[in-house]
């Protein structure tokens, strides 16, 4: 075997140069199999014209309003299954033995989980794109301004950033890949009880308070405020009548939490 | 001449709850040799593995990696080994030369692209390199994974179970690629349920029982301490006492009779018991013989009696079942 020349480990800044690799890496297993991320971005444009149409018909709210209504909650409800392709993408790899060989590298402990979460944002961001072309064909418009929209969409980056690593963390903790897909198939159910579908005024007082302190329902009123679909509502709890502040408030709790949680999993390993 | 160890392990120790895994795991491996890992399933061989490799922290005891210790240096431990296991395994999502660019880019190989098709050429992968690892088949997967680990030549490659379920002319391919790397100086911990497997390739074998190495030494001194196996069948089931007299008196073991195949064994540690010496021992005491042998023992012999086929006892449980 010819020598092989190597960089010293130290010349790069570990972290930066391993997470940039690990980027590469689900960049692309993204392209190679792009099986899940059609499904995911699928599946909330049936849900914009099913509710849009057929849901939306039933409601006191006139039809298009409604669709602009609705465009920011499925985005937030999309970016909450961050939650479920982490954990998918984690337990894949740990049943499969690739975290286990990423481990006996001198890998940066912290640069797998990282560059997992980074790829997935940036996946996401390139996915958000039909559910905006579709929902600009069906009446959801751009009110608040150009600043007001990237801000919007940075939120919406920075929240789904935060439910890859929750994502993550339930990922390498899950005993099989079958236990993934099941318990990430109930994560649908996060947005149901928030105010990404509905309005919580008309809720029943106990389910409202869940609601409204549900995480989802901060991003989407940031959302909706920042493009300018629907006004702030009054009297609801802090994270909602605060949506912008809230919501930046719930990333940093989620991440200060689970970016520890996942990179001590990761670096120890299952025992 | 003192002798270096790439692999030098005292009393680790691994617990999973209540199983103990391993009960003090004591391994020297010299420097630019093939060190079998031998024992039944639950033995531990996986646990000892993957703790030395860094995969797992060990409860008690020390090791040194390539001059390295294992806990405390654990990052520079992992910069000189190599790992191929059912558990270390490839991305099945990425193709063969994207896998190999990964792991090299990881290990700061200076032209990652090179070097990786260099080992896609070196493993007979150049024409499979651009498929997604997961459709290659078993065999070529293998010597992917074998390749992944030598993306920066190792100073220690361990091979958990290398060539389980492969066809014969897979495992060949795996075998000539071991002797190779030893050829080149890379020290090789195996593990292994072949035990043809560690006879061909091991320079010495650690035979391994309930969490600890049993025995040491080559495959020829494992097999001269458990000794030959001498038989007899004699023509009627009244002269198999008589038979046996005499195999006791020129073994000094105690001998099995099968009254049914009407045969009397014995294992024979005396190098100086030859087959005619045992046919004139018989045939003087009048034994009406049929048949004899003595047969030199195989790795099977070795395991068989020095692990007492104490596989999956109880207590020792499967390491690999517990971790997964």
């Amino acid at each position: 075997m010819s020598t092989v020349t190597t960089r010293p480990y130290g010349s790069a800044p570990g972290l930066a140069y391993d997470g940039a690799a690990m980027l590469g890496r689900q960049l692309r297993r993204a392209r190679n199999n792009p099986g899940l991320l059609i499904l995911t971005q699928t599946m909330p444009i049936t849900m914009l014209l099913f509710f849009g149409y057929v849901f939306g018909s039933a409601l006191a709210m006139p039809g298009a309003e409604y669709r602009a209504f609705l465009v920011p909650g499925l985005l937030v409800a999309t970016a909450a299954n961050g939650i479920m392709t982490g954990m998918f993408q984690a337990a894949q790899d740990t049943h499969r033995g690739v975290t286990d060989r990423l481990r006996t590298l001198p890998v940066s402990r912290a640069a797998v989980p990282l560059g997992q979460s980074v790829a997935d944002v940036l996946v996401t961001a390139a996915g958000t794109v039909p559910l905006l072309l579709v929902g600009l064909a069906v009446g959801w418009r751009v009110e608040g301004g150009a600043l007001g929209a990237v801000g919007a969409v940075g939120l919406l980056l920075l929240f789904r950033f935060a439910t890859t690593w929750i994502g993550i963390f339930l990922g390498l903790l899950t005993r099989s890949e079958e236990a993934a897909g099941q318990l990430g198939g109930a994560t649908f159910i996060l947005p149901l009880l928030s105010n990404a579908y509905i309005p919580t005024g008309g809720l029943p007082g106990w389910l409202r308070t869940v609601a409204e302190w549900n995480p989802i329902s901060a991003v989407t009123t940031a959302l909706r405020d920042l493009f300018g679909n629907a006004p702030v509502p009054e009297g609801a709890a802090w994270p909602v009548t605060h949506p912008v502040a809230g919501s930046l408030a719930w990333c940093a709790v989620l991440l200060a939490v689970f970016v520890p949680l996942a990179v001590r999993r990761y670096a120890h390993g299952a025992r | 001449m003192t002798t270096t160890y790439a692999v030098l392990s005292e009393g680790l120790e691994k617990r999973f709850g209540p199983v103990r895994a391993l009960r003090g795991l004591d391994l020297a491996v010299a420097e630019g040799t093939v060190c079998g890992l031998l024992g039944p399933n639950g033995a531990g061989k996986t646990t000892a593995v993957r703790l030395l490799t860094t995969l797992l922290r060990p409860d008690a005891g020390s090791a040194r990696i390539a001059g390295h210790d294992l806990v405390r240096e654990a990052a520079a431990v992992r910069r000189l080994i190599g790992v191929t296991g059912q558990y270390a395994s490839v991305d099945g999502d990425l193709t063969g030369r994207q896998n190999l660019r990964l792991f090299a880019r990881l290990h700061r190989v200076r032209d990652a692209a090179a070097r990786a098709d260099e080992l896609l050429e070196r493993f007979g992968l150049a024409d499979a390199a651009d498929r997604p690892a997961a459709t290659l088949s078993g065999g070529m997967r293998r010597r992917l994974d074998l390749a992944a680990s030598l993306v920066r030549r190792p100073d220690v490659l361990f091979l958990d179970e290398p060539t389980t379920g492969l066809d014969p002319a897979s495992r060949n391919r795996i075998w000539e690629a071991v002797r190779a790397l030893k050829e080149e100086g890379t020290t090789v911990l195996l593990t292994t349920q072949y035990l043809e497997e560690a006879d061909r390739l091991a320079d010495d074998i650690a035979l391994m029982d309930r969490g600890r190495v049993a025995h040491t030494g080559s495959p020829a001194e494992l097999k001269a301490l458990v000794g030959a196996y001498a038989e007899a069948v004699v023509a009627d089931t009244d002269a198999l006492a008589r038979a046996a007299g005499v195999l006791d008196r020129l073994t000094g073991a105690e001998p099995v009779l099968d009254d049914e195949r009407r045969t009397v064994g014995v294992v024979s540690t005396d190098p100086t018991l030859t087959l005619p010496r045992l046919v004139r021992a018989l045939d003087a005491a009048g034994v009406p013989l049929v048949d004899a042998s003595l047969r030199p023992p195989t790795l099977d012999d070795v395991f068989l009696r020095l692990t007492g086929g104490s596989g999956d006892s109880s207590d020792s449980g499967n390491s690999k079942e517990l971790v997964a």
